[in-house]
């Protein structure tokens, strides 16, 4: 639906306010890298822009500290309305590893709505690409839920220990 | 001299050609020794939370939801991607791939969910040597363990046998609000 949105609403142009709300800068290297010539997302029409009030896309960047919330919010308040939060990296994404710490609110997802998550510490540019492709319905998406299970009869094998339990005759010598 | 220096300038550019990846269009494989999402091994994992506990990010998180069965639980949106569980992984049931198009509109989408068939040991009970030197973090994290899937928290709660008493308070953990919020 976000990607039809995009379609209909940024025919042209996405213009990116990069947001950093107390990232290491790293993020904010590997953001900058997208822009050069190797990487050139002017191709998709991607433009850095110095204003929030110019911008459709927030790319935030960093696991929002305590002093910047306020400001992250005021910066996301004053994106016109059709606007698209990218996290980039693991702290917007999900905290980093000071998810859980006293000045940190735990992710960006817990200041303003993110609707992109582009997970990695830092992401390498070509993830971040992706992750605007995607946004943008470019490519399709590949990470998926994983879950596995070891594929092994649990009661029968609790049967088969009981069993051996009761025939080795030194378990019964330790009871007593 | 004015169209001197741009013809000079056109020849420089020529010289390079044009450097722009066609990236989103053709594939672009990581470089030798990328770390990029790990993989874990069903087949050959042992359960013994390992990872768990060297996990900087404390991404991987274990709960016993009886005797026989342990689910860890992998939340990849806080992985730092730095390969401490595969380096510890005493059976190399984790492996780091060289997936880095994670981005997705969905925080579950970079879960890995692992359900295991444990046996208890007899001689120790469930454990692992940690490496940790410290003697009351070597106590912590024995045994059957507790953490909440749902919040996405590790709970320093373990018991010696399995209690499903401990399971149920758990169940409903919530991680404390915090100013500003």
């Amino acid at each position: 639906m976000l990607a039809k949105l995009s379609k209909k609403f940024f025919p042209k142009s996405l213009w990116v306010y990069h947001c950093n709300s107390g990232a290491c800068n790293g993020c904010d290297i590997e953001i900058l890298n997208v822009l050069t010539p190797y990487y050139d997302v002017e191709r998709f029409g991607i433009r850095l822009v110095g204003s929030p009030r110019h911008a459709d896309v927030m790319l935030l960047s960093g696991s929002v500290t305590r002093p910047t919330l306020p400001l992250v919010r005021r910066a996301h308040a004053a994106i016109p309305a059709p606007k698209i939060v990218f996290g980039i990296g693991s702290c917007a994404v999900g905290g980093g590893c000071w998810f859980d710490t006293y000045n940190v609110t735990g992710g960006g997802a817990q200041a303003v709505p993110v609707d992109f998550y582009v997970p990695g510490c830092p992401p390498r540019p070509e993830a971040i690409i992706y992750g605007v492709a995607l946004a943008l319905g470019l490519v399709d998406k590949k990470a998926a839920p994983v879950e596995l299970k070891q594929v092994e009869f649990p009661i029968d094998a609790y049967e088969r220990s009981k069993a051996w339990e009761d025939r080795n005759v030194i378990y019964q010598l330790l009871k007593d | 001299m004015w169209l001197m220096s741009k013809i000079k300038q056109v020849l420089l550019v020529l010289k390079p050609g044009v450097v722009t990846l066609k990236y989103p269009f053709e594939p672009r494989p990581a470089p030798k020794d990328f770390r990029g999402a790990p993989a874990w091994d069903h087949t050959k994992c042992v359960g013994c939370g390992g990872c768990a506990d060297h996990c900087p990010a404390r991404t991987i998180m274990v709960r016993d939801i009886c005797q026989d069965i342990r689910v860890l639980l992998y939340d990849g949106s806080r992985c730092m991607y730095c390969g401490r569980c595969a380096d510890v992984c005493p059976e190399d049931a984790i492996a780091m791939t060289e997936q880095f198009e994670l981005a997705t509109n969905d925080r579950e989408d970079i879960t890995q969910n692992l359900e295991l068939f444990m046996l208890t040991c007899r001689r120790c009970g469930r454990c692992y040597d940690m490496e940790i030197t410290n003697l009351i973090d070597r106590l912590d994290l024995k045994g059957f363990r507790y953490d909440s899937l749902q919040a996405r928290t590790v709970l320093r709660r373990t018991s010696e046998q399995f209690e499903p008493r401990i399971l149920r308070d758990t169940e409903s953990f919530k991680r404390p609000q915090k100013l500003g919020e």
